[in-house]
């Protein structure tokens, strides 16, 4: 009696390794959640130094169109105006997904719907094969091919927000192209046969069902690109002239956030203003991707098949 | 699940072990200027074949990097191309220089332009803005691109001030690293940049100023006025290996041997010396 009282009061083995396995997934999430803190905190004390600190206007950061930090303009401010860079990310970006969805889309309707065969035999590797490809790859071609295209069939000096569209929209184009294929393929197969047995010709089907009802998981792929393109440093850098002046058109050099960013962090001494500035960037990026980050979630919840 | 437990363990006790020091060898830490990169690399490579057991790792990063490191304290030696009085937020006195050799910078242009020799007001008034085709004086028919590169980059830094007189340079294209600048340079065509002459290759066409060659020969007069010093800076005197490493690099060895053959000219050939205000002393 008393031995079966205490094997029941006391813990068996499985349930102790239950809890030692609990805890460490904890200590695990408690460690992640306390990098993405620090990150945040390192990355907004030393943006925010820029205001607080050397005493910069905010509108005058995010809506001045002069950067030469470093250099002070006629009212004895330091030139600090970030608008140049905010256009030319938001340019580059909306415009690589406005190229790259259609192809996306296209792709991946003719990849679930209309030959799953081939799509999941040569279409699928071939797309995934392209997420491989390191930035700097797609940079060189865009630097050895597409500058010179654009040069002679635009003008120019061939540096700029084209080329750019250009290079980014290669990069994203697996991203979204793979997403979109996985909101289509989620889409329950009963939409379809309903569909169908109603009368519908297949293109009917695709067209009016199946593309609607994956519509959030479409903008959720196009979001997912968009943020990849956004934060995209490397590539761009190296097509896009990287010149600090607000663009006049797609053919003449402009720059983006990462682009000023990378190329500035190297050459300033921690703690003066020119490199609070860039970090002042870093934090405009970090936040950008925060809230494609919850546009995602928002789009996602909506979405939900049930 | 103990399999894991074991896996954790050994893993934890590798990442324990990396951050100790394993091997007994000494080692210092040079970081800066990726001007410097190629020269201090060799540099370090001879001097641990030559003293087995004390090693130098070398980093790029550009010259603010190597200054604000070295003032923190964060590694032995900096680099720079700058003098550490020129760069803000720096407190040259706590620092110790060693011009260890000097590197000249030549303006370079596209093949096409027609271009070869410039005066040094004209140079002035591409970076400007007020020239804008190379026909106005004397090439072809073609506008003029500018390639800078990045703010705050010792070259751009260098050739600013011995060329552009305080005037200010008008916003163009700005490029990363040398290697870009040449490329960009060599394929666009009416690009115009500079470059230290090291890098200079047959794929871009350089520029004399004024009837002066930017020739090693020219610079150890100041004929070309466009170098400068190649700086490794301490944190105080150097003492131990970091002071065996710079000795090393100051040798005659080194000096007559390694560094012109990468393309730097010897400090100790300099027939002029410059200071932090650009004045010639003697």
């Amino acid at each position: 009696m008393e031995e079966i009282q205490k094997s029941l009061l006391t813990k068996s083995k499985k349930a102790r390794l239950e809890q030692i396995g609990k805890a460490i997934s904890m200590l695990c999430i408690i460690f992640i959640v306390a990098v993405v803190a620090a990150i945040f905190y390192f990355v907004m004390s030393k943006g925010l130094a820029t205001f607080f600190k050397d005493g910069v206007n905010v509108f005058d950061f995010l809506f001045g169109t002069d950067w030469a930090p470093g250099t002070v303009g006629d009212d004895g401010k330091p030139l600090v105006g970030a608008l140049p860079m905010l256009v030319g990310s938001f340019l580059v970006t909306l415009l690589s997904a406005i190229v790259a969805t259609p192809f996306a889309i296209g792709a991946a309707v003719f990849m679930t719907e209309i030959s799953p065969n081939l799509g999941k035999k040569v279409l699928q590797p071939v797309i995934e094969l392209l997420v491989g490809i390191p930035s700097v790859v797609y940079g060189f071609i865009g630097l050895t091919i597409v500058v010179p295209a654009v040069r002679n069939v635009f003008g120019g000096s061939g540096f700029g927000i084209l080329a750019g569209t250009f290079v980014l929209f290669v990069m994203i184009l697996p991203t979204v192209t793979s997403m979109t294929v996985d909101s289509l393929n989620a889409v329950p197969r009963h939409y379809r046969e309903a569909s169908l047995a109603l009368g519908a010709t297949r293109w009917q089907t695709t067209y009016k069902v199946v593309l609607r009802a994956a519509i959030p998981g479409i903008l959720t792929a196009v979001v997912f690109g968009m943020a990849r393109a956004f934060g995209e440093a490397l590539a761009i850098q190296m097509v896009i002239g990287n010149a600090a002046i607000l663009p006049e058109n797609l053919t003449t050099p402009a720059s983006t956030l990462t682009s000023i960013l990378t190329m500035g962090i190297g050459n300033t001494i921690m703690g003066t203003l020119e490199n609070n500035v860039l970090w002042s960037l870093a934090l405009l990026l970090l936040l950008m991707s925060l809230f494609f980050n919850i546009i995602i979630r928002m789009i996602g919840k909506k979405g939900e098949f049930k | 699940m103990k399999k894991i437990l074991q896996l954790a363990l050994v893993l934890s006790g590798l990442l324990f072990l990396a951050g100790c020091k394993i091997d007994k060898g000494e080692s210092i830490t040079v970081v800066g200027s990726s001007a410097m990169q190629p020269l201090a690399e060799a540099a370090g490579n001879e001097f641990s074949s030559k003293n087995l057991g004390k090693f130098v790792n070398v980093q790029g990063g550009g010259s603010g990097t190597g200054l604000s490191q070295v003032q923190a304290g964060a590694v032995d030696i900096g680099n720079s191309d700058l003098f550490a009085e020129e760069k803000s937020g720096i407190d040259a006195s706590a620092l110790v220089s060693f011009k260890v050799a000097v590197v000249g910078i030549t303006p370079i242009v596209n093949q096409e332009v027609g271009v070869k020799d410039i005066s040094m007001d004209h140079l002035r008034a591409i970076f400007t803005g007020e020239l804008t085709n190379w026909k106005e004086i004397g090439g072809k028919d073609l506008p003029i691109v500018i390639i800078n590169r990045a703010t705050g980059s010792g070259t751009r830094a260098t050739f600013e001030r011995w060329v552009m007189n305080g005037e200010k340079t008008k916003k163009a294209q700005e490029q990363d690293s040398t290697g870009m600048v040449r490329q960009i340079v060599s394929t666009t065509p009416g690009a115009i940049s500079y470059l230290a002459f090291s890098y200079v290759t047959d794929e871009v066409q350089e520029l004399s100023i004024d009837g002066i060659a930017p020739k090693d020969e020219n610079v150890i007069t100041n004929k070309w006025p466009i170098w400068s010093y190649e700086h490794m800076y301490t944190k105080g005197e150097p003492t131990g290996l970091t002071k065996e490493y710079i000795d090393f690099v100051l040798s005659d060895e080194m000096q007559n041997g390694m560094i012109p053959k990468l393309g730097y000219i010897p400090v100790t050939q300099m027939e002029v010396e410059r200071d932090a205000n650009g004045e010639i002393v003697q």
